[in-house]
C-alpha cells in the first residue's frame, strides 16, 4: 500500500498526518510538492490541513489551481482514494471532486475544540467500511471556515445516496453546518473530505484516541 | 516626522536638525553627544539609526544596570540573554529555545495587526536560532470591562494572535488574561514562543568572516512600522491614532514560508550567522550582527527588495516590515541558498558584505548615505542610572477589617462570574491548541501547559514533555514589587510542579510605566531584585527577556506587570498531573497550617472583587517553605500517589478547589478545622479568611491514598489538612454554614467572559 501527502505552501498538518499514517500503516508516505505534475501509482493521496496560500482569495481556491491538481484528478480517475482534512476538504470542494462549500463559522470565529462525530451509514467506501454506523468518535476541530453549505437539492442527494460520512451531534454543531455535516464522500465513495482532525487524536497523551478507529479501519481496508 | 519629507531621499541626506532629532525620540543631550563624538552633524538617515539604537526598546538604557544582576548561569544553560532567545539543555541532544516579548503599544493602536505581528516576531526569534517552534503562550492585560474600548481590543487581539499562530501552524497552548482599569489606555500583549532544536545545531547572530556576503531574505521592505521601536519607547497621549503608520502589518503565510525555508537551509552548513529583522528592522539587525562579531558591515540599499518605488534610505533602514531575515553565508554558497528561497517563493538578495572597518557603511544611488562607527551605536549607547524610590504597602489587612456581610456562597458566586477568575474558554477556543499533534495538556486542563518533545517516544515509552507557565499577579507587585515578583516566579514554579514537571529556566517580560519617574523606577529595581531572589533559590536562571517601558497615557501608568515565563521538563508525559479530581478522591491541602495561616485577604482577589481596589500588605513569602512543598509534591508524585493537583493562588482555597471539581461535576462535604466549627456573627470573618485567603506555599491534591501521604508529610514536617472526599452528588457542603451546587458554580465560571462580550 502506498500513500502520498500533498504539500502546498502554507500546509501545516502535513507532518501530523504523516505521523498518523506511519503509525497505523507501518509504511512511510511520500511527500508531493504542489508544483509536481505527476503522481506515481498510489493507493491513497492525502491533502492535509493548514492555510494553503494563506487562505488568500478564498480557502483552498489558489491551491485548486496548482499544477498537482490535474495529477490528483488522474489519480481519482484511476479509482484510487483521496482524503482531505480541514483545508484539504476546502481544496477538494474548490476542485469539484466534492460538492458544496465551506463558509465562515456561524459565530465568525476560529474554533478549536473536541467534538463528537456520528458515523453515518454510507455507500461503499474505504473510509467508512470498518466503522460501525451510529458509532461516535471524539476528535478535535480547528477551523474558521468549516460551516458546510449546500442547497436543499444537493443535501437531499447527499443524504439519499449515503454520501455523508460524519455528522456533528445535533446538540453540539460547532459551526452551523447544514444537516450537522462534518464530512462528505464523493459519489463513488473514494473521496472523503472532513473538517475534524482524526490525526490529532491517536496517542495516549492526546485528549482523545478515537482517531485510531478511523485510521485502523482505513488501512485495514487499503492494506487488504 | 511628516511622511512628505522622510520619503524623499534628498531630505534623508540633509543634516539633521535638533528639532527633527527630538521628534525621532532622541533627547537634546543625546543628540548633542552624538554630534560631539561624531565631530559632525549626522544626516537624517544616520540620526534615525541613532534614535532607533538608542531607544529604550533596543538599548535597555534605563534597565541595563539592573538587568545585569539577574542570575543567568546554570548547568542547563546553553545560551543566556543577549541572543535572539535563550537556549537550555533538556538532555540527550535536545535543546529548548524560548523567549517572551511584548507588543503592547502597537496592539493598542491596531489590535489585530499589533498582536499578530507580536506573535510573528517572537516566532522568528525562535527559528532564527535553528529551532522549530513547538508552542506559543500569551499574557494579556486589558482595561476594565465597562470601558467600551475593552471589547474591541479584546476581540482584535485574540483574533490577531489566533490569526498568526493558527495559520503558521504552531499551537497556542496557554497563557493568562487579566482586566484592570490601569490598562484602559495601555493594554499589554506579551507573546512567548518555545522551540525545539538540536544542541549541536544552534545558530547565532554574531557576524564572522571579512568579505562574506550579507543576504536579505523574506518579504519585501515597505513603508510600514517606520520607527516602531521608538514609538514603543514613548508614552501615549491623546493622539495615538496618528501613530498608525508606525504599525507593522503581519503576513503569517509569508512567515510560514520563511520558517520552512530557513529550517531547510539550516540543515546545510552554509549559514554562518543569522538574525531576524524585528524591532528597528534592518538597522538593529545589521548593527547588532556586525558589532557582536567586532567587524564592520557594508550594505547597498539599492539591492534591498522594496514594496514601493522611491523609498528613501531613511525609510528602508527604519521600516519594520515583517517576515524578513538577515544572514551571513559562507562565500560561494549563495546559489545553493538562493535555490531554497526561490522554491518557497521568497525574495533573496545579496545586499552587502562583512568588512573589517568596524563601521556601518550604507550606499544608495552610488552615494554614501551613512557612515557610522558601530562602537558609537552600541558600546557608547546611553545608559542611565535613574533615580528610584521603592514604595511598599505595609498595611496588614486583617480578615476582620475587610470581611463583607455576605454568605460564602454569595461571595464564591461573585468570584466565579468575575472575569478575572472565570473561564477564558471564549479566548482559548479561538486558538489552535492541537496542531503539530504534540500537545499533551493546555493550562485549562493542568496547572501548566505541556507539549511533547517530538520523536522522543520509543516503543512503549510515550516520550518526554516541556512544561510552560506564564504568571504575574500585579496586585502583589503593586503593593510590594519585590515580594510580588518573587511570588510571580514561585507561582510559575508551583504550576510547573503541579503538572508533574521540573522547573528549569525563566524568560521575563518587564512591563512598566515611565522609568523617568522615581516610583516607577523603584518598581523596576525592586522587581528585578525579587526575580533574582526567587530564581537563584529555585535554580531557574533567566535566559532571555524583554523590557517594555512607558506604558503610560497622559501620565497614568499601568500596574507594574513583570511577567514570568517558566519552562520545565517532564521525563514521561504519561505522568502529567491534571487539575480535575475524580470521584471518591480525598482532597488534601499540602502546607495548610491552621495555627499560622489566618486567611490573608490583603491584596487578594476577594478584596479586589468586593471592594474594587487592592491594597494592603501582600502575603508572606517563604521561599524555603515553597521549595519544601513543591519538592514534597514531586516526591509523592514519583510514588504515584497523586490523581490531580492545583496550586492555591488567585481567589484562595475555595475557588481553587472548585476548579478541581468542575470537570467531573463532583460534590463534597468540606471538613472544617476545629477553630471554625462554631462561629457566630462576630467571628464569621474567620471563615471568609479560610475560604478566600491567599496565603502562599499551599497546594491542593486529590489522592486515593491519603494515609500514606499524611504519614510521609508528618515525617517531613509538612502540615496537611484533609478537606474530605469527593462524591458524585455535585453539591458542596461547607459545615453548617452553606451549601451550593457545583454545576451552578461552573455555569457562572463559564459565563464570565461571554457575559461581558454580549453586554
Amino acid at each position: 500500500m502506498r500513500t502520498g501527502i500533498i504539500v502546498f505552501p502554507g500546509s501545516n498538518c502535513d507532518r501530523d498526518i504523516e505521523v498518523a499514517i506511519k503509525k497505523f500503516s507501518n509504511k512511510n508516505p511520500i511527500r508531493l510538492w504542489h508544483k509536481d505534475t505527476e503522481i506515481p501509482n498510489l493507493d491513497l493521496v492525502v491533502i492535509p490541513g493548514g492555510f494553503s496560500f494563506g487562505d488568500y482569495l478564498r480557502c483552498g481556491a489558489i491551491a485548486a489551481k496548482s499544477p498537482i491538481i490535474n495529477a490528483i484528478k488522474n489519480h481519482y480517475s484511476r479509482g484510487s482514494a483521496i482524503l482531505g482534512v480541514c483545508n484539504g476538504f476546502q481544496i477538494l470542494l474548490e476542485t469539484d471532486l466534492l460538492s458544496g462549500s465551506l463558509i465562515n463559522n456561524q459565530n465568525l470565529k476560529f474554533l478549536c475544540k473536541n467534538v463528537s462525530l456520528i458515523t453515518q451509514s454510507t455507500i461503499e467506501s474505504p473510509f467508512t467500511r470498518g466503522l460501525r454506523s451510529g458509532s461516535i468518535i471524539n476528535v478535535p476541530i480547528a477551523h474558521n471556515e468549516g460551516n458546510y453549505y449546500a442547497n436543499d437539492q444537493l443535501l437531499k442527494k447527499l443524504e439519499d445516496k449515503g454520501q455523508i460520512a460524519f455528522k456533528y451531534l445535533d446538540s453540539e454543531n460547532p459551526n452551523g453546518s447544514k444537516n450537522n455535516i462534518a464530512g462528505i464522500l464523493s459519489e463513488n465513495g473514494k473521496v472523503l473530505g472532513m473538517m475534524p482532525h482524526p490525526e490529532r487524536a491517536i496517542n495516549t497523551y492526546h485528549s482523545s484516541q478515537d482517531g485510531k478507529f478511523f485510521f485502523k479501519s482505513l488501512f485495514n481496508h487499503l492494506l487488504g | 516626522m511628516k511622511s512628505t519629507r522622510i520619503n524623499n531621499e534628498f531630505f534623508s541626506l540633509k543634516k539633521c536638525s535638533l528639532k527633527q532629532a527630538i521628534k525621532m525620540g532622541l533627547t537634546p543631550e543625546e543628540f548633542e553627544l552624538i554630534c560631539k563624538n561624531l565631530k559632525r552633524i549626522p544626516n537624517v538617515t544616520e540620526t534615525g539609526i541613532f534614535s532607533a539604537m538608542f531607544s529604550e526598546h533596543c538599548s535597555y538604557k534605563s534597565t541595563k544596570k539592573w538587568l545585569k544582576k539577574l542570575p543567568t548561569q546554570g548547568i542547563q544553560v546553553i545560551q543566556g540573554p543577549g541572543e535572539n532567545a535563550g537556549v537550555i539543555d533538556i538532555g540527550g541532544n535536545d535543546a529548548i529555545v524560548f523567549k517572551i516579548e511584548s507588543h503592547n503599544h502597537p496592539s493598542f493602536i491596531e489590535p489585530y495587526q499589533g498582536a499578530a505581528t507580536g506573535v510573528g516576531g517572537i516566532l522568528r526569534d525562535i527559528f532564527t536560532m535553528g529551532a522549530r517552534p513547538i508552542a506559543l503562550m500569551n499574557v494579556l492585560r486589558f482595561g476594565e470591562t465597562i470601558n467600551p474600548l475593552t471589547k474591541h481590543l479584546l476581540n482584535g487581539v485574540v483574533a490577531g494572535i489566533g490569526g498568526y499562530g493558527n495559520c503558521i501552524g504552531v499551537p497556542t497552548v496557554g497563557g493568562e488574561t487579566y482586566f484592570h482599569k490601569s490598562y484602559n489606555k495601555n493594554i499589554l500583549v506579551n507573546a512567548m514562543a518555545i522551540g525545539l532544536a538540536k544542541k549541536n545545531k544552534i545558530f547565532y547572530s554574531k557576524a564572522t568572516g571579512i568579505g562574506n556576503p550579507v543576504i536579505y531574505v523574506g518579504a519585501k521592505t515597505g513603508r510600514d512600522g517606520i520607527h516602531g521601536a521608538t514609538m514603543a519607547s514613548a508614552e501615549f497621549s491623546n493622539n495615538t491614532e496618528e501613530k498608525k503608520p508606525t504599525i507593522q502589518v503581519g503576513d503569517p503565510f509569508t512567515g510560514k514560508l520563511l520558517l520552512e525555508s530557513c529550517l531547510e537551509l539550516m540543515k546545510t552548513d552554509i549559514i554562518l550567522s543569522i538574525q531576524d529583522m524585528g524591532a528597528a528592522g534592518l538597522t538593529s539587525s545589521s548593527v547588532e550582527m556586525a558589532s557582536k562579531g567586532n567587524l564592520g558591515i557594508f550594505l547597498n540599499l539599492d539591492k534591498i527588495p522594496v514594496r514601493e518605488k522611491n523609498m528613501s534610505s531613511y525609510e528602508i533602514m527604519l521600516s519594520e516590515s515583517q517576515e524578513r531575515m538577515l544572514m551571513i553565508l559562507k562565500k560561494g554558497s549563495e546559489n545553493e541558498a538562493e535555490k531554497i528561497f526561490k522554491k518557497w517563493d521568497l525574495d533573496f538578495s545579496i545586499i552587502g558584505k562583512i568588512t573589517n572597518n568596524k563601521k556601518i557603511l550604507l550606499e544608495k544611488n552610488n552615494k554614501t548615505v551613512c557612515d557610522l562607527p558601530l562602537k558609537m551605536l552600541v558600546d557608547e549607547a546611553p545608559e542611565y542610572n535613574r533615580d528610584y524610590k521603592i514604595k511598599n504597602c505595609n498595611n496588614k489587612i486583617h480578615s476582620k477589617d475587610i470581611y463583607i456581610k455576605k454568605t460564602i456562597k454569595e461571595i464564591l458566586f461573585k468570584i466565579m462570574e468575575n472575569v478575572n477568575f472565570g473561564s477564558k474558554r471564549w479566548i482559548f477556543e479561538q486558538y489552535d491548541s492541537s496542531v503539530m499533534g504534540d500537545t499533551v495538556v493546555t493550562d485549562s486542563e493542568s496547572n501548566s501547559s505541556i507539549v511533547k518533545v517530538h520523536k522522543s517516544d520509543k516503543n512503549n515509552f510515550s516520550g518526554k514533555g516541556i512544561a510552560i507557565s506564564t504568571d504575574c499577579n500585579s496586585r502583589y507587585v503593586k503593593n510590594n514589587p519585590k515580594m510580588g515578583a518573587m511570588l510571580a516566579v514561585i507561582e510559575a514554579a508551583r504550576n510547573i510542579c503541579c503538572s508533574g514537571a521540573k522547573p528549569l529556566a525563566v524568560t521575563n517580560n518587564l512591563n512598566f510605566g515611565n522609568p523617568e519617574k522615581k516610583e516607577i523606577m523603584g518598581q523596576i529595581v525592586a522587581t528585578i531584585e525579587g526575580i533574582k531572589k526567587s530564581c537563584e533559590f529555585l535554580n531557574t536562571p533567566v535566559v532571555s527577556g524583554n523590557v517594555s517601558l512607558y506604558n503610560e497615557t497622559n501620565g497614568k501608568s499601568i500596574l507594574p506587570t513583570p511577567v514570568i515565563g517558566m519552562v520545565g521538563v517532564i521525563q514521561d508525559i504519561n505522568k502529567v498531573i491534571k487539575k480535575n479530581a475524580k470521584n471518591k478522591n480525598t482532597i488534601l491541602i499540602l502546607g495548610q497550617d491552621d495555627q499560622k495561616d489566618d486567611g490573608w485577604l490583603g491584596s487578594s482577589l476577594y478584596q479586589e472583587i468586593l471592594y474594587s481596589q487592592c491594597d494592603g500588605k501582600v502575603p508572606e513569602v517563604n521561599l524555603k517553605q515553597e521549595k519544601i512543598i513543591i519538592d514534597f509534591l514531586t516526591q509523592i508524585h514519583a510514588n504515584d500517589l497523586i490523581i490531580a493537583a492545583h496550586d492555591i493562588s488567585d481567589g484562595g482555597l475555595l475557588p481553587s478547589l472548585m476548579e478541581m471539581l468542575f470537570k467531573n461535576n463532583l460534590g463534597m462535604n468540606i471538613n472544617l478545622p476545629k477553630k471554625l466549627m462554631n462561629l457566630n456573627r462576630s467571628n464569621i470573618y474567620k471563615l471568609h479568611g479560610w475560604c478566600f485567603g491567599e496565603d502562599q506555599a499551599r497546594i491542593l491534591i486529590a489522592t486515593n491514598d491519603p494515609a500514606k501521604i499524611i504519614t510521609k508529610a508528618n515525617k517531613n514536617d509538612i502540615k496537611v489538612f484533609d478537606l474530605g472526599i469527593t462524591n458524585k452528588k455535585s453539591m458542596i457542603k461547607l459545615g453548617n454554614y452553606d451549601g451550593f451546587s457545583t454545576k451552578k458554580c461552573y455555569n457562572l465560571y463559564e459565563s464570565a467572559l461571554p457575559k461581558i462580550l454580549l453586554d
